[in-house]
């Protein structure tokens, strides 16, 4: 299977990655070669196996259901590169 | 007295607590060398106040009977590890200033163990690479020259012969930095062979521990089903003292393992009577340097010539190994790397409106490589394709976990294979036209982290260029111990490598 240039412009759109048409021929031929590559995988006959999940299988933990962290701001904000008032600033999303 | 920085870890502990020198001597002989070295860009940040504080803190400990397992041990930290109040960035400019307010639980097991930390070390960008190229601080150089080479760190005169090589990766900075005797130690994280690869490169020791054994809160992550970290050091037995502290459950990661640590240091000594090695057919590469197969057969005999039972063994889905773990890895990158947004921390691009912002910023944070990676996993898992590559890639990785627990079940204790297919190459040599020809360097360790096994790299010998080779075991889950003793047995047979000169300095 290869990608277009269509697909590539659609995935990078997908993965939030602004392409320039000569970065999208570029990713184009890269990908095409991963996908050439992976390709080897159709020999494997994969009837009735199923799909792992896990790959040390162990019981997931539970605790209580109860607040144990939060509560700082400061400290999550303190990265923010915009944040006023306890809030990340983003440009306007609603009209 | 000797340089202390040519001390094993060990040596330094004892020497430490039995007062033969100081905390802060050890310390400020590794800053001294690290600041000869910058030619070598393992460090990314130094961090010497800290450092000599720590030291200074460990000396009063000493001084008053109160000397913690790795007190006063100053060790390297991959830049992949959330360190508090010290910039993290996983060497990409996205994550461009970011101090992490909180530390991650295996540095702060070291910590609480006594250690110093010298300051951050050197990688491929969010761990993807094989070579170190692809970091944004730039490429590590390899302390390695190969024979017959007079390259240099630069600013002499005179015909230069042979290029600078690479200390693989991504682990590529923590390899060097060993390697060149800047740290004793150092942490590292390996998601398809980036603890084990760059270990082999620089004629260091380097352990994968089970999936589960160190908790992975705190790490930047790569592929969650597949990181983990793991240290590298000089010797076999400096290796199991870092891991001890390293390990053990944390209810932070739900898949940390809910098991007690053993005493590592202690199975160093335990030898390979009576253990029987399988020796994997589908390892042997057509096209693979007969070195690579001289060396893989002399660890069978040194195996041998210990005790130990070899046997051949077979692993038929290996070859599908490295091909499904470009469908995985990528389609767990693409997930784990959304939240780089532009938005929480890290870098920003201004945008037209909050797409833009995110497009902009990621265009422009992170490097063709990750870019690239998260490229394909955001294709594999889109609609219409995920049952064709990711579950598809999930059954065979099932199948690959198989064929070890076949052998297991077979009664074999461990199984030995070469840790990479050549020798370091030179900075600049591969992967420029083709990503796969950089991909093909996991080959061999890329199996272990499908299967969530624990695998070990030791050096076993030098090429005829004069470039470290190591060998790989690969061990039953949570049996780091095995890989340890029979690590040890490769390492008293070889002889230690004998570490190059500060040609850099």
């Amino acid at each position: 299977m290869s990608v277009d240039q269509a697909t590539v412009r659609r995935i990078a759109h997908l993965a939030r990655i602004r392409l320039g048409d000569g970065d999208l021929a570029r990713m184009g031929e890269e990908l095409n070669a991963i996908l050439g590559f992976v390709e080897q995988l159709n020999e494997v006959d994969v009837a009735g196996v199923e799909p792992m999940v896990s790959v040390i299988p162990m019981p997931l933990a539970l605790r209580e259901d109860a607040v144990t962290d939060g509560g700082d701001p400061d400290r999550v904000l303190a990265n923010a590169p915009s944040s006023e008032d306890g809030f990340f600033l983003v440009p306007k999303v609603v009209e | 007295m000797t340089d202390l920085t040519d001390l094993t870890l060990a040596d330094a502990r004892d020497g430490l607590r039995a007062r033969r020198f100081s905390a802060t001597e050890l310390a400020q002989s590794h800053l001294a060398r690290i600041e000869a070295a910058r030619a070598l860009n393992a460090f990314v940040l130094e961090t010497p106040d800290r450092a000599l504080a720590a030291a200074a803190a460990s000396d009063a400990r000493i001084a008053s009977g109160d000397a913690r397992p790795l007190e006063g041990v100053p060790l390297g930290v991959k830049d992949l590890f959330c360190t508090q109040g010290v910039r993290t960035t996983a060497c990409s400019r996205i994550l461009d200033g970011f101090v992490p307010p909180y530390e991650s639980t295996v540095t702060s097991q070291l910590w609480r163990d006594g250690a110093v930390m010298l300051g951050k070390l050197n990688n491929d960008e969010f761990a993807m690479g094989s070579s170190n190229e692809t970091s944004c601080f730039g490429p590590v150089v390899s302390p390695w020259r190969r024979r017959g080479s007079n390259v240099h760190a630069g600013g002499e005169s005179g015909a230069v012969e042979g290029q600078h090589l690479v200390p693989g990766g991504s682990s590529g900075g923590s390899a060097a930095a060993v390697a060149a005797r800047l740290c004793l130690g150092a942490t590292a994280t390996d998601t398809g062979g980036s603890i084990r690869q760059p270990a082999a490169f620089t004629g260091t020791v380097g352990i994968k521990p089970t999936y589960g054994r160190c908790s992975r809160w705190g790490i930047v992550a790569f592929a969650s089903s597949l990181d983990q970290a793991g240290p590298i050091a000089r010797t076999v037995r400096d290796c199991a003292i870092l891991l001890g502290s390293m390990a053990g459950h944390d209810p932070k990661d739900s898949t940390s393992a809910d098991l007690s640590v053993p005493d590592f240091e202690a199975a160093v000594a335990r030898g390979v009577k009576g253990l029987t090695i399988g020796i994997p057919k589908e390892y042997r590469l057509p096209g693979m340097p007969a070195e690579i197969e001289t060396l893989w057969k002399r660890g069978q005999e040194m195996m041998r010539d210990a005790g130990a039972r070899i046997v051949d063994v077979s692993l038929p889905h290996t070859k599908y190994a490295l091909p499904a773990y470009y469908i995985v890895a990528p389609a767990e990158a693409s997930s784990n790397l959304a939240r780089y947004d532009g938005v929480r921390y890290g870098l920003r691009v201004p945008g037209r409106d909050i797409t833009g912002l995110y497009e902009a910023t990621r265009a422009e944070g992170f490097g063709r490589e990750v870019q690239r990676r998260v490229m394909i996993g955001t294709y594999v898992l889109s609609a219409g394709y995920y049952d064709a590559y990711y579950v598809r890639a999930q059954k065979i990785r099932t199948l690959i976990k198989r064929d070890f627990e076949e052998v297991y079940a077979a009664g074999v204790d461990a199984i030995l294979t070469p840790a990479t297919p050549s020798a370091a190459f030179a900075i600049g040599e591969k992967g420029s036209a083709d990503p796969v020809e950089m991909y093909l360097n996991d080959i061999f360790t890329v199996t272990v982290n499908m299967a969530g096994l624990p695998g070990i790299a030791v050096p076993a010998g030098l090429d005829a260029q004069g470039l470290p080779l190591g060998l790989q075991l690969i061990g039953r889950p949570f049996d780091e111990e095995t890989l340890f003793a029979a690590a040890e047995v490769i390492e008293r047979a070889a002889g230690r490598t004998a570490l190059p000169e500060a040609w850099w300095a």
